[in-house]
């Protein structure tokens, strides 16, 4: 007998409850299918007149609106980048009857660029039949040409958009860059639904480092357009008694974001001056405030024009721009790299005098020559000449060659590698901007990284000669140099190169201002300091001094220092004949300074690539980027 | 001839009677499926812009489906549950070796390479967890203790787990649905299923936060399609002008301009019930609903007539689940339920799970047709 507590299944109650529960589940399957109905009598029924107009009579568009680039400002407000009006062609794939015949017409009437009818009928058929893909753009001229031919071509149409405008043009290339068509390289990096109508994007420079802060945020309009694709009602044009159409109740818009503008460093007096004083040269000018590391120019030449990139470069122009010898393309002042020459003097003598190697005041006799004791090779005067008696100061006044060869064999290489690290040489400096060259401090332990060969690992006593003047394995970027001056103005108190300060919100139109950033200060005692700034200072203005002439004339005090750097290795038997060598195989001028000598508010380096001497070519670029300075500053240069 | 002998599935004891010489035919349920996917290839042909080389390779799959339920209808309900740990075991087992190796490969992995064919074993525990479910309540008494509820719901979320894992989420959820709604069907009292309700919505935030982001996306789309018209709403308003525009008759076949002029993604896949709805109207929609409501009735009956706990429950399970497909791929598409990728039964392209699904009904056709008279 089964007891009511014994696990027996009772089949008869086990059925009444599974079909119970079939029974409800049977309510509930009853239950959603009534939603699902009404939902679809709902769809159907009563809002199909709306969805019947959004779908077939008329198709019903979504467009993406673009927003507005951020506007670019030097730190005085002046602008250096912004949007101008102009037209774009674009098509519209399923409106066109036969592709290639339109292309073929556009070309004809010279509104597209032949070269490109393949990938600009690719582009088409890469796109949704309903999307506007934009061919060209086009000049006031263009577009009227366009405009009375319009009902020959079905499926093309013109629209109004911003194109990127550069006032500076050349002057402004290499530091602020420029924006070009969206690669599908770019595809890769950004979100596309963002850039649903935007054709341009950053490529080089600020526009590329700050894309982001600048592109803004899409917004979109819904739009009802006829079976040509032009727009019978747009909710941002049209107003509802326009009487178009009766489902406007479901059209919706929303704006565009502005992008941020942005405030870089950039002085555009400078930046002019500096171009200007450049023009027809090869080379580079970076100018810094070394009390904050601000970037007040920044050249590089030859340039380009920017605003040829942002109107649509063709590949023939662009490759034009790619092999020209002068490689205007290439931004020196961040990725040329090059000897530095004499400029080095005043960091090696800072070294000496930490370490004591020499007494600064012991006079050396300069003969014109000098070789390494047991040794032949003779190292020469770089610029010839006999200096007779010299010490430290002397030295780096009348940039004493002989004297520096037998400074650097006393100091030795290790701590010459390591008294020009601490200022920023062999680094990038950390610019916000990308192509940044690290150039070269060479040691022993660089030798024997950089090569793999023992042999060619060995460090040899002159090469420590050649150090001792910036010659041999030593490379240095303008933007380094100016970077170690503002440092050394600073006395050790550096901070990283920037071109950004400031973020201005593209809606509220609020700016805010960033702090400049610090570097671990370069120590050395203040007489130091001092001396090696008073031996620059000499550099300007002692009757012996490098760079005296191109000074002449100015009220305030200047340190600086020439450099040349030898492209052209000269035979043991030679001299160095400017006639004899050819241009390109000339010595690059350099020039670094600081000003004023006894409260520095703007350091500075020169190259001018083939210029000769540094005191010819590079010294007076940076007279005019002085005065240019000092004259709005309040200093008034007299006129020699 | 009388009406009872129309129903020739039905036992009528020894010397039973059947009308294709002893193989088992559930007539009612073939007749509906075949309809359901005519209607399909019907719409399918619109929706593929006239491809008759898809259509026929969907034709193909659905011929591999009637195989299987054609087999399975012969295999005596004893032998399905017999067999029912083995498969379950085994599909979990597959479900590890795809996880193992998925991340060797580093990367979503689904698929089983067994040289000839390929194919997912998430689609197996479609059918193995709510067999798994119903073998374990076989022998037990009605409705199941606690502990046992515990059991089945482990039995549920194991291999639910590792198919979300894969990540899976849509085949999860229906493995979910299926597992879940043969431990409802098993009796569980109503207490339970209102704590578990509970515990559901305030486990929410829990899975908010193991969610991947386009999951998240999806969600606050569902909510409100048109904050993002470019992007993920897309879909949802292309779909709903479609299902809208085809009014109470349509459009006509092959006339649905969403579908033809590409405006509806995915219109061959998930998004086929626009594509139907806009070319045939409310009136196809309501006929393709009442095929499916015929169906699942159908299976309903099935279980109500079985004879055991197992068939009973496992025929219940089936039919419930198939609902559950049809509603919420018709709801998703219609804008009342957020976007999970989960095909329209029988009708959208693509093939693993209308082998899988025509195999379940096979098993259904199965059970009715092995009864044994019972006296009442």
């Amino acid at each position: 007998m089964a007891g009511p507590s014994l696990p027996l299944k009772d089949h008869w109650q086990e059925q009444r409850l599974f079909l119970s529960r079939i029974i409800a589940a049977g309510v509930v399957i009853v239950l959603l299918t009534s939603l699902l109905v009404l939902r679809l009598v709902q769809l159907q029924i009563f809002d199909y007149q709306r969805f019947s107009d959004l779908s077939q009579g008329n198709r019903f568009r979504i467009e993406p609106l673009p927003p507005n680039r951020g506007l670019i400002y030097d730190r005085n407000g002046i602008v250096i980048a912004e949007n101008q009006p102009s037209w774009e062609l674009v098509a519209i794939g399923e409106e066109i009857d036969n592709l290639q015949e339109t292309l073929t017409a556009l070309e004809k009437l010279g509104l597209t660029d032949p070269s490109e009818h393949n990938s600009l009928r690719d582009l088409i058929r890469s796109h949704r039949g309903f999307e506007r893909v934009k061919l060209s753009n086009l000049t006031e001229e263009q577009a009227a040409t366009f405009a009375v031919r319009r009902h020959r071509f079905p499926g093309i149409d013109i629209q109004e958009a911003l194109v990127r405008y550069y006032p500076f043009g050349e002057a402004s290339a290499h530091a602020v860059g420029y924006v070009g068509s969206i690669s599908a390289a770019d595809l890769d990096r950004i979100d596309r639904s963002e850039y649903a109508a935007s054709s341009q994007i950053g490529k080089a420079g600020i526009e590329r480092a700050y894309e982001a802060t600048l592109h803004g945020r899409v917004g979109y309009r819904q739009q009802v357009v006829n079976a040509q694709g032009r727009v019978l009602f747009d909710p941002t044009v049209h107003s509802h008694a326009d009487n178009i159409a009766n489902f406007i109740d479901g059209l919706e818009s929303k704006a565009p974001v502005p992008g941020d503008n942005i405030v870089l460093s950039l002085d555009m007096r400078l930046q002019l001056a500096a171009q200007e004083a450049l023009k027809d040269l090869r080379g580079a000018a970076v100018a810094i405030d070394p009390r904050s590391g601000d970037v007040l120019a920044l050249v590089s030449t030859p340039s380009f024009d920017p605003n040829r990139f942002a109107a649509g470069l063709s590949r023939a122009d662009y490759n034009a721009l790619t092999i020209d010898v002068d490689k205007p393309l290439l931004n020196r002042a961040l990725a040329g790299v090059y000897p530095p020459g004499s400029t080095v003097k005043p960091f090696i003598g800072l070294t000496a005098l930490e370490h004591e190697s020499i007494d600064p005041h012991k006079q050396v006799y300069c003969p014109g020559e000098w070789h390494l004791p047991g040794q032949t090779h003779k190292y020469r005067e770089g610029r010839g000449g006999v200096h007779g008696p010299v010490d430290l100061h002397e030295a780096i006044v009348r940039s004493c060659d002989v004297y520096f060869y037998q400074l650097a064999v006393a100091i030795g290489i290790d701590d010459i590698a390591s008294g020009l690290k601490a200022f920023g040489f062999g680094a990038t400096t950390g610019l916000d901007i990308e192509g940044e060259k690290a150039g070269i401090v060479p040691s022993p332990e660089w030798k024997k990284r950089r090569f793999s060969r023992r042999e060619d690992q060995v460090w040899f006593p002159g090469e420590t000669v050649n150090t001792g003047v910036g010659q041999g394995y030593m490379l240095v970027t303008p933007l380094q140099l100016a970077h170690a001056e503002a440092t050394l103005a600073a006395r050790g108190e550096g901070h990283p190169p920037r071109l950004l300060i400031g973020v201005e919100d593209g809606v509220t139109r609020q700016v805010k201002y960033l702090d400049p950033a610090f570097l671990p200060k370069v120590e050395h005692q203040q007489e130091h300091w001092d001396f090696v700034r008073d031996a620059m200072v000499g550099v300007t203005s002692e009757l012996h001094g490098t760079a005296r002439d191109p000074m002449k004339g100015i009220n305030y005090k200047v340190a600086g220092k020439t450099g040349t750097a030898q492209v052209f290795t000269v035979a043991q038997d030679e001299k160095y004949r400017e006639a004899d060598v050819d241009e390109r195989l000339r010595d690059h001028g350099l020039f670094v300074a600081y000003a004023p000598a006894e409260a520095p508010r703007i350091a500075l380096a020169i190259i001018v690539e083939n210029g000769g001497g540094g005191a010819r070519a590079a010294a007076p670029v940076a007279r005019k980027i002085f005065d240019a300075y000092f004259a709005a500053e309040g200093y008034v240069a007299r006129e020699p | 001839m009388s009406l009872a002998s129309l129903e020739w599935g039905r036992a009528t004891g020894a010397g039973r009677r059947r009308p294709f010489g002893g193989i088992v035919v559930d007539v009612p349920l073939l007749v509906l499926l075949c309809l359901t996917a005519g209607v399909g290839f019907v719409v399918l042909y619109s929706a593929l812009g006239a491809d008759m080389g898809l259509l026929i390779r969907q034709g193909m799959r659905f011929l591999l489906g009637l195989g299987a339920f054609f087999v399975l209808s012969q295999l005596p309900p004893r032998y399905l549950r017999i067999f029912t740990p083995w498969v379950f075991f085994l599909g979990l087992g597959l479900l590890l070796v795809v996880m193992v190796e998925g991340e060797i490969g580093k990367g979503a992995q689904r698929w089983l390479d067994l040289g000839v064919v390929r194919f997912q074993p998430s689609e197996i525990m479609k059918l193995a967890a709510p067999m798994m479910v119903a073998w374990f309540m076989h022998e037990r008494r009605l409705p199941p203790t606690f502990l046992q509820t515990v059991a089945m719901v482990l039995i549920v979320c194991v291999p639910a787990g590792l198919i979300a894992e894969q990540p899976d989420l849509g085949t999860a959820l229906l493995v979910i649905a299926a597992g879940g709604l043969t431990i409802l069907l098993a009796g569980i009292s109503v207490w339970i299923m209102l704590a578990a309700v509970v515990a559901a919505v305030s486990a929410a935030p829990v899975l908010w936060h193991f969610m991947h982001d386009y999951q998240r996306a999806r969600v606050f789309v569902f909510l409100n399609p048109e904050s993002d018209p470019l992007g993920t709403g897309y879909n949802t308003i292309q779909a709903k002008i479609a299902i809208g525009s085809g009014g109470l008759f349509g459009k006509g076949w092959m006339n649905g301009t969403q579908a033809h002029l590409e405006f509806l993604p995915e219109r061959s896949t998930d998004f086929i019930f626009a594509v139907m709805g806009e070319e045939f109207g409310l009136l196809g929609l309501l006929l393709l609903v009442v095929l499916y409501l015929a169906i699942v009735g159908r299976g309903l009956y099935i279980a109500s007539q079985a004879q055991d706990t197992f068939t009973r429950l496992l025929a219940g399970a089936l039919s419930l689940t198939f609902f559950f497909y049809v509603f919420v791929n018709a709801g998703m598409v219609s804008g009342l339920l957020p976007i999970v990728g989960v095909p329209l039964p029988l009708v959208s392209a693509g093939g693993t799970s209308m082998v899988t699904l025509l195999a379940g009904f096979g098993m259904l056709a199965s059970i009715h047709g092995h009864r044994k008279l019972m006296a009442p």
